[in-house]
């Protein structure tokens, strides 16, 4: 297994605004890897009831998350009180393709 | 429903470590993809890896699933007796199977309702921000409110009106976000010069649209409702009030239920009043510290 940051994955199950097509794709590939990760149905909501969750997302040191537009992401950590470090990586899901966000999520670099 | 804000809803772990069968890639996605779904946190323990959720104070249920064979789980418990941990054996269970056990195993414990609520609210880009308490004045809804340094803040998320994006529009800055939005830069893209241009021309929203924005609009749905009262019973004016409603909500991007819900004109000028009392003394406070 490569070494790569712990993965978060967010399904957006509350009003889906992450293609389908996409979500799944990732999902069924990270699911297909080697190593294991972790996920959540909707991290805005989980920003909203300002889960004590996201403070072990956001302290723990490296991780890559698989959600949507990094800005909007980065932000909703913030609200919760629980900043994202410099150190995570944000995959955007609404742009691009499955392939596009799997090979970032998997592979040596991703962008943010 | 909501929950509240200290408790952590039931994670699910997946595990197929010793002990256990793995599932093939594509059951283990299936099982994830109808929990996720379900509103659940997930966690696939494969590697023994912690993953990119410890474990965290708030946290007291755990439902550990995997296939542990003979339809028999092994019994866990919490070595610093904090949590609860229930087991499942999902030998040869279909996903959808796999949801009803853990929810059997669940037994009552605090759960979300995906679908039941749409997490809408805004998000401030402080990057951008520059604490104007534009949108804390124009926000009727008191959404929005000052910190102990009169740093702007969202304060009562829950007081936001689904799917109104209304207050995004009114700073001049693009720094309100609605992550559930259909289109950027408000959905969280990144925001281009000719966003920031548009945004800019919109500062003074009440005279953009001649007058006080929220008595135009309450006059507007209110000929709309009395023209449906007028013809109660028939089709027709339902259909015609639906046209007004979807043209204004179209034009103004407010959605009918928030036309709906505008306080009387006294109100809305009295809420008006306040906010703009609590940005005035926000901005005073700011300048007097510079
Ligand atoms: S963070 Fe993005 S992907 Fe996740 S629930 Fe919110 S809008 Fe959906
Ligand atoms: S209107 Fe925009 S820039 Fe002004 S305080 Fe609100 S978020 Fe900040």
């Amino acid at each position: 297994m490569s070494e790569r940051p712990p993965i978060l994955y967010c399904r957006c199950a509350y009003a889906q605004v992450v293609p389908d097509a996409v979500k799944d794709g990732v999902l069924d590939g990270l699911c297909a890897s080697g190593g294991g990760f972790d996920s959540v149905a909707d991290l805005c909501e989980m920003s909203a009831r300002k889960d004590p969750r996201l403070a072990a997302v956001a302290e723990g040191g490296p991780v890559r998350i698989a959600a949507c537009h990094p800005r909007a992401v980065r932000w909703l950590f913030h609200a919760a009180g629980t900043p994202l470090g410099e150190d995570a990586e944000i995959v955007n899901m609404r742009e691009g393709d499955a392939d596009d966000a799997l090979g970032e999520l998997l592979g040596g670099e991703a962008k943010c | 429903m909501m929950i509240d804000n200290e408790s952590a809803p039931v994670r699910v772990v997946l595990y197929e470590g010793d002990g256990a069968d793995p599932l093939d890639a594509t059951d283990r996605a299936g099982v994830l993809r109808s929990l996720l779904d379900r509103g659940y946190m997930v966690s696939d323990a494969r590697g023994g890896t912690g993953g990119a959720l410890a474990a965290s104070a708030g946290e007291r249920c755990f439902i550990v699933i995997g296939q542990f064979g003979g339809g028999v789980a092994p019994r866990l418990e919490d070595g610093a007796g904090g949590a609860q941990i229930a087991t499942c054996d999902i030998s040869g269970l279909s996903p959808d199977a796999v949801l009803s056990a853990v929810e059997n195993a669940r037994d009552g414990q605090p759960m979300n309702q995906p679908g039941a609520w749409k997490p809408w609210f805004p998000v401030i880009d402080y990057d951008r921000c520059t604490n104007c308490m534009q949108c804390l004045s124009f926000c009727l809804f008191d959404v929005y409110g000052v910190d102990g340094d009169n740093q702007i803040q969202v304060q009562n998320n829950d007081n936001c009106k689904t799917n109104c994006p209304a207050c995004s529009r009114v700073c001049p800055e693009v720094a309100i976000m609605f992550p559930k939005y259909a289109a950027g830069p408000i959905n969280g893209e990144p925001v281009s010069d000719e966003d920031l241009s548009r945004e800019k021309m919109k500062v003074d929203i009440s005279s953009l649209l001649g007058g006080d924005i929220y008595s135009r609009l309450r006059d507007r749905s209110e000929a709309a409702k009395s023209r449906f009262s007028k013809e109660r019973d028939s089709d027709k004016a339902l259909g015609e009030r639906k046209r007004c409603l979807t043209k204004l909500a179209a034009q103004g991007e407010i959605p009918e239920e928030v036309l709906a819900s505008l306080p009387s004109p006294e109100e809305i000028a009295r809420k008006a009043e306040e906010a703009k009392e609590k940005a005035n003394a926000a901005l005073a406070a700011n300048r007097s510290s510079d």
